[in-house]
């Protein structure tokens, strides 16, 4: 009786243990922690389409110090918000937009990553990714302030997964605040760029 | 006993609840593909190299070749980028040898892409063979949430049926290696002959 209990168990936790969806490219190995399922969205936001998107200043990857607002008037700008490094969607998202430089380009747009991990981590994680061709910035410190401003940090101290298209007056024009669990289709945001930019489908 | 059990389903229960650290194993060798669909979309098949022309949907068995090879990749992950010039590669071997490209064929799923993220993946890296989307991880769920990129070998049976023969993670070194462990894996031999 009893061994068929523990037998009973044994295949019980088999499915309990089977793991959960995510494609998660070989580059990174056994090095991502994966939290499982969160809640989709744990923050309420401070901005809206039409707004002027509130201007930050964060040190980037490669040592400079990177503004919203060096890009008026020249660029529509993508803020790419990632929850945090070394976690399942996060790091399936940015090598992406890695090889989607010609699209953002023919919609006259800059990508900045964002994430709140601090610089040595950033560095660590994104050369699992390759070269990326975008700034990647850190709002680490104070904790998060920019993705605050925005109404993006969650109770946990990390960002959502959004997506802000700011235009070349430094208008907010689409907000994605996608469920943290998800990755956002690029397919999308191209659809929302192309409306800022009068660019046509590629 | 019963205290045994609380305690069991307890740890159960915090465990479950806490991270996910198993790691996913594809389909296995030797046993029938588990049963998919794979919708045409524009571009899916510029070249038509599957021969299912008029078809909105097929399954792999509909296929018309001896073995079919599935690439699961993802328009988003850095290996399947990197290798994408050596599956290209492998591709062109088989559609030049007379005899191959009558028996293999090879196909790619984008795991969690829409068919916009596979094309952009297709016009990146110039893919000659024929993409499908899987954009809500249906298929992706089907064969064992396998890490990218992973070759599934799929080969019809003299009674009709079909059996994986090879399923297994990354490793495209060189396309004329991995050529040579197909043909290994499926029984085939150099030039042709099954």
């Amino acid at each position: 009786m009893k061994r068929r209990h523990l037998s009973g168990m044994l295949i019980a936790l088999f499915f309990l243990f089977s793991p959960k969806a995510f494609a998660l490219s070989d580059a990174f190995k056994d090095t991502i922690y994966n939290p499982g399922k969160l809640k989709p969205v744990d923050s309420v936001l401070k901005v809206k389409v039409g707004d002027p998107a509130p201007d930050f200043t964060l040190p980037s990857l490669n040592g400079t110090r990177v503004s919203l607002k060096d890009f008026k008037g020249k660029k529509n700008v993508v803020l790419s918000f990632v929850p945090a490094a070394w976690t399942p969607v996060c790091s399936d998202q940015w090598p992406g937009y890695n090889i989607a430089e010609d699209l953002f380009k023919a919609r006259n747009t800059m990508l900045l990553g964002i994430t709140v991990d601090n610089i040595p981590t950033l560095f660590a994680w994104t050369r699992q990714m390759g070269d990326l061709w975008f700034p990647v910035l850190s709002d680490f410190w104070p904790h998060g302030a920019t993705a605050q401003r925005y109404g993006i940090l969650r109770s946990d101290g990390t960002s959502e997964r959004a997506l802000f298209v700011i235009d070349t007056a430094g208008i907010l024009r689409y907000i994605d605040v996608h469920d943290i669990n998800q990755r956002p289709d690029l397919g999308v945001l191209m659809r929302e760029l192309e409306k800022v930019s009068g660019a046509s489908p590629h | 006993m019963h205290h045994f059990l609380k305690g069991f389903v307890a740890a159960c229960l915090l465990l479950w609840a806490g991270p996910v650290f198993s790691t996913p194993s594809g389909p296995p060798t030797g046993q029938k593909l588990p049963d998919f669909t794979l919708t045409f979309t524009k571009g899916s098949d510029p070249g038509n190299s599957l021969g299912l022309e008029g078809k909105t949907e097929f399954s792999i068995p509909e296929i018309p070749f001896d073995v079919v090879i599935i690439e699961i990749f993802s328009m988003y992950c850095p290996h399947c980028q990197r290798e994408a010039p050596a599956v290209n590669r492998f591709f062109e071997i088989l559609t030049a040898d007379p005899i191959l490209s009558k028996k293999i064929t090879l196909i790619g799923i984008g795991a969690g892409n829409s068919p916009y993220e596979v094309e952009v993946f297709r016009k990146k890296y110039e893919i000659p063979f024929p993409l499908f989307a899987d954009g809500d991880f249906a298929i992706h769920k089907k064969i064992g949430e396998v890490r990218t990129p992973y070759f599934i070998g799929v080969k019809k049976k003299t009674d009709g049926t079909h059996e994986v023969f090879y399923s297994k993670l990354g490793g495209f070194e060189s396309p004329e290696a991995f050529l040579d462990r197909i043909l290994d894996a499926a029984g085939m031999k150099k030039g042709g002959d099954s």
